[in-house]
C-alpha cells in the first residue's frame, strides 16, 4: 500500500531525513519511535504533504501512485489521514459543517455521491459513538475552547467519517490521561480492517498496549535504526534510547 | 482650512441652490460650506479619503442629480428573496411613496417638505462633517420616519435607494427617524446603482432612540465600481435605549462612512458592527464615534476587513468617556486580514477617557491567512482555494450574525460567499 524509498526532506535547508525506508501493507499497524528530534512528526508531515518541507532525494508510493506529486487535498481523498499532534482551531467553522463539505469532496473524488443532510447527519451520529463524542461539541467551531483529549477524540472521529484507507497518526496520545487514551485507541482499533493500515507515530509505548503493532521501527537521526516487533517497543520503554543511539553512532562511524 | 483646490465647483453649486425647501437650514449650512470648503488630504479627519480629489477626478457634472426612471419591477428584482415587511423608496433622493409598501399601523412615513420638523438637523449638526453640510445645503426632499411609543414593530422595515446619474451626479438623500419610547423596531438599508456611471451620493441619516427603545439598523453597501458615497449617520440614543448598528460594505469607488452614536443618558447601550469585503480599487472608511456621557452606558464595537487586489481601508474608532460617564463599559476591536501585497489598512483607534471608573478596551489586528489552519482544511480533504473561502467566511461570518431579518442576511450572506469564493 505504502512504500517509501531513501526519502530525504528537509526544512528550511536543514535535512531532518535522510534516509528513510519503509513498507506497510495493508492491515497492517506500524508504530514509529525514536527520540525527540529524531524525524517522527517530520515523516507524518511529509506523508501528507505539508509545504514548509522539501524532500529532497527518495520516492513515496501509495497504491502505485506517486504521493509526493499530489496536493494535500489530494492525498486526503486519495485514502491518506493525518491525525494532528496539535489539531487546529478554527473559530467560526463549526466542524459538523466543515465535515459534511469534507466528506463530500472526498466522496466526489472516489466517484461516490455526495450525502444529504439527513445521510449525513445519521453517519456522524453511528461515527460519534466510536470515540464517545459528543454531538455538542459538533455544532460548536472547530476545536475551539476543545480540551486536549476532545481535540484528539475530534481527529478519530474526523478519521472515522473520511475513512482513509492510511492513517498516520502524529503523536496522538501525548498529553492524554489513560480514559482518553483508551478512548482514542477504542476508535482506532475499531476503524482498523484488513484493507487499511496504520502508522503509530508515538514517543510512548504506553499507546502500544492499546493500538497493538505489526512491526515497531525506531528512528534516529532522520533514519530507521531498528525495526521489529511490539516487544522492541517494550525493550525501548526498559531500557530508553540510549542504547539504540549507541548502536546508530557506532554504525555510523 | 479652505483647502479645497477647484472651490469654485463647490461656489458653483452652492450658487444654483434651490431654496424653496427647508430655507433656514439651506442658508446656514451653505454659509458654513463657503467658509470651510470641503476636507481635502491635508483634513485630519479626511487624510486617507480624499473625496474632494474623487470629485474632482470622476465627477463631471457636480450639480443634483433629478429622480430617475425607475418601476415597480425595479423595486421588487431588489428587494431580497423571501422578504414580505414594508418598504420605502427613494430614487436619487426623492422619496417614492407611490413605490413604496407601508402596512404597518405603529409608525408615520412624511416627506419632510410636508411638515416642518424642528428636529430636522438637529441631530446630524452641519458644523460636525462637511458633508452633513452639503446635504443640509442642497437636498430636495427626504423622509420623515416615526415609530409610535409603545409598538413593536414586527417586521423589519427596508429602506431602498436607488442611484444614478442623471443630468447631475450629486445625490443627496436625507432620512430622519424617530424611536418613540419603549418602540421596537430594525432597519435595513440597501443602495442600488442603476447603471455603472460616477455619482457621488451624500446621504444624511439621523436617528432620535427614545427612551428604552430598540432599534437596530443594517446596511448593505454594494454599490457600482464608480459610486463614490458620503453616509453621515447620526445617532442620539436616550436613557436606556438600545441602537445597534451593521454595515456591510462591499462594493463602490469611494466610501466614507461617518457613524456616530451619542450615548446621552444613563443604561443606553450603542453597538456598532461592520464587515468590508474590498478588491479591485474599492476604498472603504469607517470613521465611528460613541460619544459616552452619563454613567452606566455600554458601547461594543466590531469590524471586520478583508482586503485583496490594490483596495484600501481605513479604520478610524474614536470613543469618548466624559467625565461624567463612570462605570461606562467600552468595547472597540478592529481585525484585518490581507489577501494581497497592495492591500493597505491604515486603522486607528482613538480613545479619549475623561472618567476614572471605567473598563474600555480596544484592539487590532492586522494579518494574513493562517497557513497551518489552510493546510489542516486541506489534509481532509479540502482543496486549497475552497478551504481558503472556508476560512475567510469563518472570520466574517460573525458580523452577518449581526443581520437579524433572515431574508436580509442570505441576501448578504450569499454575496459575501460568492466573494469568498466559499461555499457553507
Amino acid at each position: 500500500m505504502l512504500s517509501i524509498k531513501n526519502l530525504h526532506a528537509s526544512i528550511e535547508g536543514t535535512p531532518i531525513l535522510r534516509g528513510i525506508d519503509l513498507e506497510v501493507k495493508a492491515g497492517e499497524v506500524h508504530a514509529i519511535m525514536g527520540p525527540n528530534g529524531s524525524g517522527k512528526s517530520t515523516l507524518a508531515s511529509v506523508l501528507a504533504g505539508r509545504e514548509e518541507y522539501e524532500v529532497t532525494e527518495g520516492e513515496v508510493k501509495f497504491k502505485g501512485k506517486d504521493l509526493l506529486d499530489l496536493a494535500p487535498e489530494d492525498r486526503a481523498r486519495e485514502g491518506v489521514f493525518l491525525a494532528f499532534q496539535y489539531p487546529v482551531e478554527i473559530p467560526g467553522v463549526s466542524t459538523t459543517n466543515f465535515l459534511r463539505t469534507a466528506v463530500n469532496q472526498v466522496r466526489e473524488y472516489r466517484g461516490q455521491d455526495p450525502l444529504d443532510a439527513v445521510k449525513f447527519l445519521s453517519v456522524m451520529k453511528e461515527k460519534m459513538k466510536l470515540v464517545e463524542m459528543d454531538q455538542k461539541l459538533l455544532s460548536r467551531s472547530l476545536n475551539e475552547g476543545f480540551s486536549g483529549g476532545e481535540k484528539k477524540r475530534n481527529e478519530i472521529f474526523q478519521m472515522a467519517m473520511l475513512e482513509p484507507t492510511l492513517a498516520v497518526l502524529d503523536e496522538t496520545d501525548s498529553g492524554l490521561d489513560i480514559d482518553a487514551l483508551r478512548i482514542v485507541s477504542n476508535g482506532v482499533n475499531k476503524l482498523k480492517s484488513p484493507d487499511t493500515a496504520t502508522i503509530v507515530v508515538t514517543h510512548y509505548q504506553r499507546l502500544l498496549d492499546y493500538i497493538v503493532p505489526d512491526y515497531v521501527h525506531v528512528l534516529y537521526n532522520g533514519r530507521i535504526v531498528k525495526s521489529g516487533t511490539k516487544e522492541l517497543a517494550l525493550e525501548l520503554e526498559e531500557k530508553g534510547y540510549d542504547w539504540i543511539k549507541e548502536e546508530a553512532n557506532a554504525a555510523s562511524v | 482650512m479652505a483647502t479645497a483646490i477647484k472651490t469654485d465647483i463647490l461656489n458653483a453649486f452652492l450658487d444654483k441652490i434651490d431654496e424653496s425647501n427647508f430655507s433656514s437650514l439651506k442658508e446656514k449650512a451653505q454659509q458654513r460650506l463657503r467658509e470651510t470648503g470641503l476636507p481635502g488630504i491635508k483634513d485630519e479627519e479626511y487624510k486617507f479619503t480624499s473625496i474632494l480629489r474623487k470629485i474632482e477626478k470622476s465627477i463631471e457634472n457636480f450639480s443634483c442629480a433629478a429622480a430617475s426612471e425607475l418601476s415597480e419591477e425595479d423595486v421588487q428584482e431588489s428587494l431580497p428573496q423571501g422578504f414580505s415587511g414594508d418598504y420605502l423608496v427613494i430614487n436619487n433622493g426623492k422619496p417614492e411613496l407611490n413605490l413604496s409598501k407601508i402596512s404597518s399601523q405603529h409608525y408615520k412615513v412624511t416627506l419632510l417638505s410636508e411638515a416642518e420638523n424642528q428636529t430636522l438637523g438637529s441631530i446630524a449638526k452641519i458644523e460636525k462633517d462637511p458633508f452633513t453640510a452639503l446635504n443640509s445645503a442642497s437636498f430636495a426632499d427626504g423622509l420623515s420616519i416615526s415609530v409610535d411609543k409603545n409598538s413593536k414593530i414586527e417586521q423589519p422595515i427596508f429602506i431602498l435607494l436607488f442611484n444614478k446619474a442623471n443630468q447631475g451626479e450629486v445625490i443627496n438623500s436625507r432620512l430622519l427617524i424617530e424611536i418613540g419610547e419603549n418602540a421596537e423596531v430594525s432597519f435595513l438599508e440597501n443602495t442600488i446603482s442603476l447603471d455603472e456611471r460616477a455619482y457621488f451620493a451624500n446621504q444624511v441619516v439621523e436617528v432620535k432612540a427614545s427612551p428604552n427603545s430598540q432599534t437596530k439598523y443594517a446596511k448593505l453597501q454594494n454599490e457600482s465600481r464608480n459610486a463614490i458615497t458620503v453616509n453621515n449617520f447620526e445617532t442620539d440614543i436616550h436613557r436606556d435605549a438600545v441602537f445597534t448598528s451593521t454595515v456591510i460594505s462591499l462594493n463602490g469607488d469611494m466610501v466614507r462612512n461617518n457613524l456616530s452614536l451619542n450615548l446621552l443618558d444613563s443604561g443606553c447601550e450603542g453597538n456598532m458592527y461592520g464587515l468590508y469585503l474590498l478588491n479591485g480599487k474599492t476604498h472603504v472608511d469607517n470613521h465611528t464615534n460613541v460619544d459616552h456621557t452619563k454613567p452606566h452606558a455600554e458601547s461594543n464595537e466590531l469590524y471586520k476587513g478583508i482586503l485583496t487586489d490594490s483596495s484600501r481601508g481605513v479604520f478610524n474608532g474614536k470613543i469618548f468617556v466624559r467625565q461624567d460617564a463612570q462605570k461606562t463599559n467600552a468595547f472597540q476591536q478592529n481585525n484585518n486580514i490581507l489577501l494581497s501585497e497592495d492591500a493597505t489598512i491604515n486603522t486607528k483607534p482613538q480613545l479619549e477617557i475623561w472618567a476614572d471608573d471605567v473598563k474600555c478596551s480596544h484592539g487590532c489586528t492586522t494579518g494574513q491567512l493562517d497557513e497551518e489552519a489552510l493546510f489542516y482544511l486541506q489534509a481532509r480533504g479540502l482543496g486549497r482555494d475552497q478551504a481558503r473561502g472556508f476560512l475567510l467566511y469563518a472570520f466574517a461570518g460573525e458580523i452577518m450574525e449581526y443581520i437579524s431579518d433572515d431574508s436580509f442576511r442570505q441576501q448578504v450572506i450569499d454575496l459575501v460567499q460568492e466573494r469568498l469564493g466559499s461555499q457553507i
